[in-house]
């Protein structure tokens, strides 16, 4: 797979040949290679059951690949050695806040288990909320929450708990659509702001395409291989540039991929 | 405080009609003393042997906190032991949740045996009786625990510790509480029973006492006060459970 070089540098995220798969099952990676420059906004998309969460837990350090190196920042860190030093901000699929903190402590998880004092940790997560939508909501517990007003909340739990690779995954899967749109303009906007690196899982075209630079597509089994798609639209992007001619482009020229893949992935099994 | 009285103001009510019940029937029918007294003259000699009564009950409402308290302390801690050892996980959980079928009444002379006649047998009586649903429900609440959030900690670098103080503990409380409301409830039963089995204080034995001397206005007093014991344990547990988990959703 090429990339295009824009610029030159340490990578963000540097896969080289990873292989795993479940004990008795079939791999779900093979020889896997793939990179994230620093800044960039990826998305891998693929249909579900494929293993992207799999992946996901495999970049943050939760499970062993049985082959290959996964690099992560400048210093090239281990995934194991990055979530421990608090280098990844891994956002689940579910909120997964914590029902017995408020919003405010629900954010500062994150600070505070990197060793920051409560009260710093407050201060910090106060600072950043109304530019999250968030404000008046510091007091409030989970439970009193919206769906997406959770998974917020998760974002910038994230956010202050990981430095240099944000990893979210399918956060907005179980939104309906319309909350759904919402929360990604809202992405946008705040990516807009903090322009950390993000990689983020999702099995919708049409939100791969809004919100990446890069769209990586796996749709052969095992993942060998991503085939790319460099997202060409202007920045700052909103909803409405779906409409658009250029999206609808892009959006033709991703479903070709899929379908291919999809194709290639049916011929190799008969 | 107009939900309250419409949440409690039939039972209220009720209890009512009950009491009124119980005084018309008993005078009405004629039923002997012995068998079931007025409740006027279950009051009359409450009041007479207030004193009496204010000592027992202090004696037994020390046995059933003090074995409460103990059963606490070591019912945690052997519900943290289960969480923390695989090992124990597989051998000490499954025994402590079968021998909650184990009639518990039938040990209870053994306590004696080992602890004699003072207050320490009662104790242990209420021990036996209340360390089993704080150990297995605070050990389950344990493991309620969501495993994404643990994973989640871990992907911030969290260690064993803090995983267990900030994301196992907090889990683990309603399970400790309803164990705990459960203990609470009886607890007094423990005491009670603990006293009957010989002893010269508490409740339990002056109910005893009472009912060989076939005085039912005596033994009823008794068994009011014990009641409302256990009434007011559970409250209380009640009360710091509240005050604990205020802000968590009701499941």
């Amino acid at each position: 797979m090429s990339m295009p070089k824009k610029e030159e540098g340490p990578l963000a995220l540097s896969v080289r040949g990873l292989r795993f798969s479940f004990p008795g099952e079939p791999p779900l990676f093979d020889a896997l290679d793939f990179d994230i420059r620093p800044g960039e906004f990826v998305s891998i998309l693929a249909a579900s059951g494929k293993g992207k969460t799999t992946l996901f837990r495999l970049l943050a350090g939760l499970l062993d690949p049985q082959a290959g190196t996964i690099a992560i920042g400048a210093t090239g860190d281990s995934a194991a050695a990055a979530s421990k030093l608090g280098k990844i901000g891994y956002m689940p699929q579910r909120d997964c806040l914590m029902p017995w903190r408020t919003v405010l402590d629900n954010a500062a998880l994150g600070l505070e288990l990197g060793g920051s004092t409560k009260r710093e940790a407050r201060r910090q997560v106060l600072e950043l909320l109304p530019g999250l939508g968030l404000e008046g909501t510091e007091h409030k517990y989970p439970h009193e929450l919206s769906g997406g007003m959770r998974q917020r909340v998760s974002f910038l739990r994230s956010l202050l708990g990981g430095g240099e690779l944000f990893l979210l995954d399918e956060p907005f899967s179980a939104l309906d659509a319309l909350t759904r749109v919402g929360m990604q303009e809202w992405l946008l906007q705040v990516w807009e702001q903090h322009r950390k690196t993000i990689l983020f899982i999702t099995h919708d075209v049409d939100e791969a395409l809004l919100l990446s630079d890069r769209v990586l597509v796996a749709a052969q089994s095992p993942i060998a291989t991503l085939s790319e798609l460099a997202v060409s639209l202007p920045r700052p992007r909103s909803y409405e540039i779906a409409l658009g001619e250029a999206f609808i482009g892009l959006k033709r020229q991703l479903l070709g991929l899929i379908g291919r893949g999809a194709r290639a992935a049916e011929g190799g099994r008969t | 405080m107009r939900r309250s009285l419409s949440a409690y103001g039939p039972v209220l009510v009720f209890g009512l009609l009950l009491v009124a019940g119980w005084e018309a029937g008993t005078t009405l029918f004629d039923i002997p003393h012995y068998i079931i007294p007025k409740l006027s003259d279950v009051l009359v000699s409450m009041r007479d042997n207030g004193q009496v009564l204010g000592k027992h009950f202090a004696v037994t409402l020390g046995e059933a906190l003090l074995g409460l308290g103990i059963s606490a302390v070591f019912g945690v801690l052997a519900a943290v032991w289960i969480e923390s050892s695989g090992l124990a996980k597989k051998t000490v959980y499954p025994l402590l949740v079968m021998s909650q079928t184990i009639p518990i009444i039938a040990l209870s002379p053994i306590m004696v045996m080992w602890f004699g006649y003072e207050i320490w047998s009662k104790v242990a009586v209420v021990i036996l009786f209340t360390f089993f649903p704080i150990a297995v429900n605070t050990a389950d609440g344990f493991r309620s625990a969501d495993p994404d959030i643990g994973e989640l900690m871990q992907t911030m670098g969290a260690g064993k510790r803090d995983r267990f103080l900030k994301w196992k503990i907090p889990s683990a409380l309603p399970g400790f509480f309803t164990g705990l409301k459960m203990a609470a409830a009886i607890s007094v039963g423990g005491a009670t029973l603990g006293e009957w089995l010989g002893g010269e204080n508490g409740l339990g034995m002056y109910t005893k006492r009472a009912s060989n001397m076939l005085r039912g206005d005596a033994v009823f007093s008794g068994v009011l006060l014990l009641s409302a014991m256990g009434v007011l344990l559970f409250l209380g547990v009640l009360a710091v459970e509240k005050a604990f988990l205020a802000h968590r959703r009701s499941a």
